[in-house]
């Protein structure tokens, strides 16, 4: 049985200038003790569907479930089940870090707590904060004291909504680490993140939105083995001729083109050559998470791997 | 699910998990402000006290027997209990939505039963709190009899109670500072001020005497007084049941507001 489940979730926006699909018909299952990522563009519908599922929006039609609650008719089940880090950096000034943990633990009937929550902060970095206001702590700090509020119940199923965004080195592997450990504990993880090698490095599983719609679904490795092609990376400190540059992805001096064999690769060096564009520090690698999920972003259409994928 | 994972107990959820520690959460917050939130409006009633007693207490007789400055006192402890029953709802609520923090409520399992009494009975401990210090800073003055204490109590609770239901009514409703200050300063403030808190209805024309008769405020006021000097405008039993009534309607809008998830969930 699976402990999430999203079944033809919709969700439309009217206002004043016409109706907004923020969500088209969205379904897919997350099974018990998966890390599920679900990754798209901004503005994809990703924050909106983690809504419904947290109960903070609503779905215009189709329901969510959360290990066989529905989120709305039996949302008190529902949310024990849930612990939700939200995407905004928000606190309560006017507690300390364990106040605020105490209290939002006794929200979830769970008013003797402290042994967890110990356990929590100490995780999580954060043994030596526990009386300190939230104004006293760094953005990095209270986004740890977020974490630390999303699992004072000991949830079953974690949500991380971008919970990496602008988060420095260290945090990042100390909630990842913390995370991971959880989830081979059995706690089931659905994340939603920017960062596609964080993506690649932990989701067993993959969902991709683009303007609301899922346009693929499948385990990671399949993913990347779908997306069979080479890729090749150089250095280039000119412009790329205008017919390179059309598939090509260009971070600052660093280029890469997809070259499926030996003859794609002989064409695109021979046409650099011919620009008078010397590439620098070339190198032949696999295609990444991010080379699939920008072909499938720029494809028209659902990729082959989104058909007959759902779990 | 796999065994390992540590469970919540799930008994079946109850209406009002969570109530107590969303109580207790609310009123740690105003008193560790305390000196904003209890001292200032204790300051504020006295100063009233100090010059309203001090210029009217030879030029206005109420009741019988009764000095001016003695006769202020119930209404200025009561007007303090419901202002400060309605800011402190009303804040509470804005505050955490416009700093986003209310996400850490909207993500429990808490019923709109529990949402209502947590803040509503915050309001009403602050309303009380501030009516304490209002009537014993006050009553250096002239402290007047409390002959029938049962309706001092059942109005300060009543009253907390409807100011506490309207701010939440407010803070959920508004959406930045500027409205609620709006709700308030035109009309939460005037109708408290038009109660009956500085003077006693009947001195009024016959107009304004009727048209004070529509102000559930007033009846608070009336109601609270009588249990201190055991004489009203209007019997207490009509003061209760006008009060009662508009506070049960109050409760049915505010937890019908609560529960569709009124500008919280959209």
């Amino acid at each position: 049985m699976s402990v999430v489940s999203f079944s033809h979730v919709t969700k439309r926006y009217n206002g004043p200038r016409g109706s907004f699909t923020a969500l088209d018909d969205v379904s897919f299952d997350i099974q018990p003790g998966e890390f599920f990522g679900l990754l798209g563009p901004n503005g994809a519908g990703k924050t909106t569907l983690i809504s419904i599922l947290a109960g903070l929006g609503r779905a215009s039609s189709g329901s969510v479930q959360v290990g066989g609650y529905d989120v709305v008719t039996q949302y008190a089940q529902a949310r024990r089940q849930l612990g939700i880090v939200p995407q905004e950096l928000v606190f309560d000034p006017f507690f300390s870090v364990r106040e605020t943990l105490r209290i939002q633990s006794g929200y979830f009937g769970l008013p003797r707590n402290d042994d967890w929550i110990d356990e929590l902060l100490a995780s999580l970095g954060l043994a030596d904060k526990g009386d300190l206001n939230m104004r006293q702590l760094s953005g990095g700090m209270k986004r740890r004291v977020l974490v630390a509020q999303a699992l004072v119940h000991r949830p079953p199923v974690i949500v991380l909504d971008e919970p990496t965004a602008g988060v420095d080195v260290e945090l990042r592997q100390t909630l990842w680490q913390f995370i991971s450990r959880l989830n081979r504990q059995g706690h089931t993880v659905l994340l939603t993140t920017h960062y596609l090698e964080e993506a690649e490095a932990l989701c067993q599983r993959i969902a991709m939105l683009k303007q609301g719609r899922i346009v693929a679904l499948d385990r990671t490795s399949a993913l990347l083995s779908g997306a069979a092609h080479t890729m090749l990376r150089f250095k280039l400190d000119r412009d790329l001729p205008a017919d390179l540059a059309a598939q090509a992805r260009v971070t600052g001096r660093i280029v890469q083109i997809p070259a499926r064999d030996a003859q794609q690769v002989e064409a695109v060096l021979a046409r650099l050559r011919e620009a008078g564009c010397p590439p620098e520090d070339l190198e032949i690698g696999r295609a990444d998470l991010e080379d699939v999920f920008l072909t499938i972003m720029h494809g028209e259409g659902r990729s082959p791997a989104a058909e007959g994928a759902r779990a | 699910m796999n065994p390992s994972v540590p469970h919540v107990p799930l008994a079946r959820p109850q209406p009002l998990d969570g109530t107590l520690p969303l109580l207790r959460k609310e009123i740690l917050r105003f008193w560790k402000v305390a000196f904003q939130t209890i001292a200032a409006p204790v300051l504020t009633a006295l100063l009233y006290l100090l010059i309203f007693g001090h210029v009217l207490q030879d030029h206005v007789k109420v009741y019988d027997r009764i000095g001016y400055t003695t006769f202020l006192i119930p209404g200025l402890v009561m007007m303090s209990v419901l202002q400060n029953a309605f800011a402190n709802s009303s804040s509470s609520l804005i505050q955490s939505k416009i700093t986003g923090n209310i996400v850490f409520l909207l993500l429990t399992p808490l019923s709109h039963w529990a949402w209502y009494l947590a803040y509503v009975g915050a309001s009403v401990a602050r309303g009380l709190a501030v009516g304490l210090g209002v009537l014993l800073v006050t009553s250096w003055f002239g402290a007047p009899p409390l002959q029938q204490p049962l309706w001092i109590l059942v109005f300060a609770l009543l009253g907390g109670g409807l100011l506490g239901t309207l701010g939440l009514i407010a803070g959920l409703w508004a959406e930045k500072f500027d409205q609620l200050a709006a709700f308030q300063n035109f009309l939460i403030v005037p109708m408290t001020f038009l109660a009956g808190v500085f003077y006693s209805v009947h001195s009024l024309p016959p107009f304004w005497q009727a048209a004070s008769h529509l102000n559930p405020f007033f009846y608070l006021v009336d109601g609270f007084r009588h249990g201190f000097f055991g004489v009203s405008d209007v019997s207490p039993w009509l003061s209760l049941g006008v009060v009662g009534t508009a506070f049960v309607a109050v409760s049915a809008i505010a937890l019908a507001l609560l529960k569709s998830g009124y500008k919280l969930r959209s």
